[in-house]
């Protein structure tokens, strides 16, 4: 490990508050360009202008929403529950006590009702963080294994990477809807203006057309842009990096890397995967039998690194055996 | 010449500046090893409150055991009489090693395995023994960064200045994973 994890974190509050202001900007001059579209005959810049103050207005209500409430959105996206310590004593202690070696307020603890075996943290910060399990991981795992997966989420939590993550979902979940909404109107624009103009020549449907057409070509160039800048964020290497410090916090890599192996090959469909949360999990869900990817190779649409390399470079942290506490050691020094 | 003196005078705020940073950087250290020693107290004593509940749950099954029971009291008596954080420590390894037998003669007692009590008190101890062993691990990791930042330049010219609000702290040995697991509940 090159990076120290305050530099990390320094990074991932950096993107996240570049992740914003690229939104903001975006949909400020796109409301600015609707607004100028739709008055531009009238002469004066009354229209464009009150574009703007309802895309600001947007802007910033979304901003808000992202930083405060991109957890609910995330949890509920997935169909998770809070549960209590009567409920889940068994992983309720884990969750605590792996806090406790990270040194964090222990987060909420949510359960997946579902067979499929996955882990995903959220929140802004350590102080608003919440960490969600499913039935299936639970039922399959056991202690050291499951140790290892909340040491992952715990690091992630730790880097501040569940705050990045999280601002994603809601910004780019609300690009992609924006885009598709236009796209959309704009098809039908299209078929409407059309008659408009062969019924009483041309005029305000052309227009409206024309806005339309913009918006939608804008938001159709965008929108890859955007899934990109989610690719981005998401780096493999951020998963590397969680493994490698969750690691640490049990001082047992075989844990989490045998956790993977169960996670891959017992592999079951899980019903809430949808590509705006499908980066959050500690392995990529699918969402039906046989759409699962294979567990060595990798295209650059995966969310995750290749499990198999995960698990690779977990077991060599392993083998360094009596070097292992050496080796974790000299990587804190550098926090 | 003013050009000089504000020079002069830029540099001492700047050495000012980086001293009191580097200052409240070893004092944000030092307290956070010791609320991590306190973390592990906390830990210990939930422990030690758990031990006569537990006791009391085993005895109604298997009350001829009274050797394990003798021992986990006697561990417990003397955590409570222990004098120096040596002898502290050295009873607290203590019960957790009659805690281990006592839940190895556990398993002799099918009925006693089936008791949801039981089974709660057991899963609570084991919980709280892999926090102890967490707590004290973030504890050496907190002393690690704060010998750290005592030791390497330039907090250790800070650290020299005021040595004796800076003390040594001692760490605690690292206990292996193995020695961690604890009996399994099976759900």
């Amino acid at each position: 490990m090159k990076t120290g994890i305050y530099e990390q974190i320094a990074a991932n509050k950096w993107k996240s508050a570049l992740l914003v202001s690229l939104f903001m900007a975006v949909v400020v001059a796109l409301g600015f360009f609707v607004g100028y579209l739709f008055s531009y005959r009238s002469g004066s810049l009354g229209g464009a202008v009150t574009g703007l103050i309802i895309a600001s207005v947007i802007a910033v209500i979304m901003a808000l929403v992202s930083y405060y409430k991109s957890d609910s959105a995330a949890l509920m996206m997935s169909g998770a529950r809070e549960i209590t310590r009567e409920e889940y004593p068994y992983l309720v202690n884990t969750v605590e006590g792996l806090a406790i070696a990270a040194g964090l307020p222990t987060p909420r603890v949510y359960v997946i009702d579902t067979d499929a075996m996955n882990a995903f943290a959220t929140g802004r910060d350590p102080q608003h963080a919440s960490i969600a399990v499913t039935r299936g991981l639970l039922e399959r795992c056991n202690r050291l294994e499951l140790e290892g997966v909340i040491a992952h989420e715990m690091s992630h939590i730790k880097n501040y990477d569940i705050r990045l993550m999280c601002m994603v979902v809601v910004l780019v979940g609300f690009v992609v809807i924006a885009s598709e909404l236009f796209l959309r109107m704009f098809i039908w624009g299209g078929i409407g203006g059309g008659r408009r103009r062969s019924g009483d020549g041309g005029g305000e449907g052309g227009i409206i057309y024309l806005a339309l057409l913009v918006i939608g070509l804008v938001f159709l160039i965008l929108s890859p842009i955007f899934a990109q800048l989610l690719q981005l964020s998401i780096s493999r290497r951020r998963e590397y990096l969680a493994d490698a410090s969750g690691a640490m916090l049990t001082r047992y890599p075989e844990g989490l890397a045998s956790a993977l192996e169960k996670l891959t090959v017992e592999a079951r469909p899980f019903p809430h995967a949808s590509k705006a949360t499908a980066h959050l999990f500690i392995v990529q869900p699918f969402r039906k039998e046989g759409m699962q990817k294979h567990p060595e190779r990798s295209s650059i649409w995966d969310t995750h690194p290749p499990v198999m390399e995960r698990i690779r470079r977990l077991r060599a942290m392993a083998s360094m055996d009596g070097m292992f506490n050496q080796a974790m050691m000299e990587a804190r020094l550098q926090q | 010449m003013i050009a000089v003196v504000i020079i002069i005078v830029a540099l001492l705020l700047l050495l000012i500046v980086g001293f009191i940073a580097i200052f409240n950087g070893l004092v944000s250290k030092r307290n956070r090893v010791d609320n991590a020693w306190h973390q592990i107290d906390v830990q210990l004593k939930r422990r030690f409150d758990l031990i006569p509940n537990l006791v009391e749950t085993v005895k109604g099954y298997a009350a001829h055991e009274k050797e394990v029971f003798e021992k986990v009291t006697q561990a417990r008596a003397m955590v409570t009489q222990a004098g120096s954080v040596g002898q502290r420590a050295q009873a607290e390894g203590m019960i957790t090693e009659a805690l281990k037998t006592l839940f190895a003669v556990a398993e002799n007692y099918p009925d006693l395995k089936a008791n949801q009590n039981f089974l709660m008190l057991q899963e609570e101890l084991s919980g709280t023994e892999s926090k102890i062993a967490f707590a004290r691990q973030f504890y050496n990791d907190s002393v690690m960064v704060y010998d750290n930042a005592r030791q390497k330049f330039p907090g250790n010219i800070v650290a020299g200045m005021f040595s004796g609000k800076f003390p040594d702290k001692e760490y605690f040995e690292i206990e292996a994973p193995a020695e961690r697991e604890t009996p399994k509940v099976q759900f």
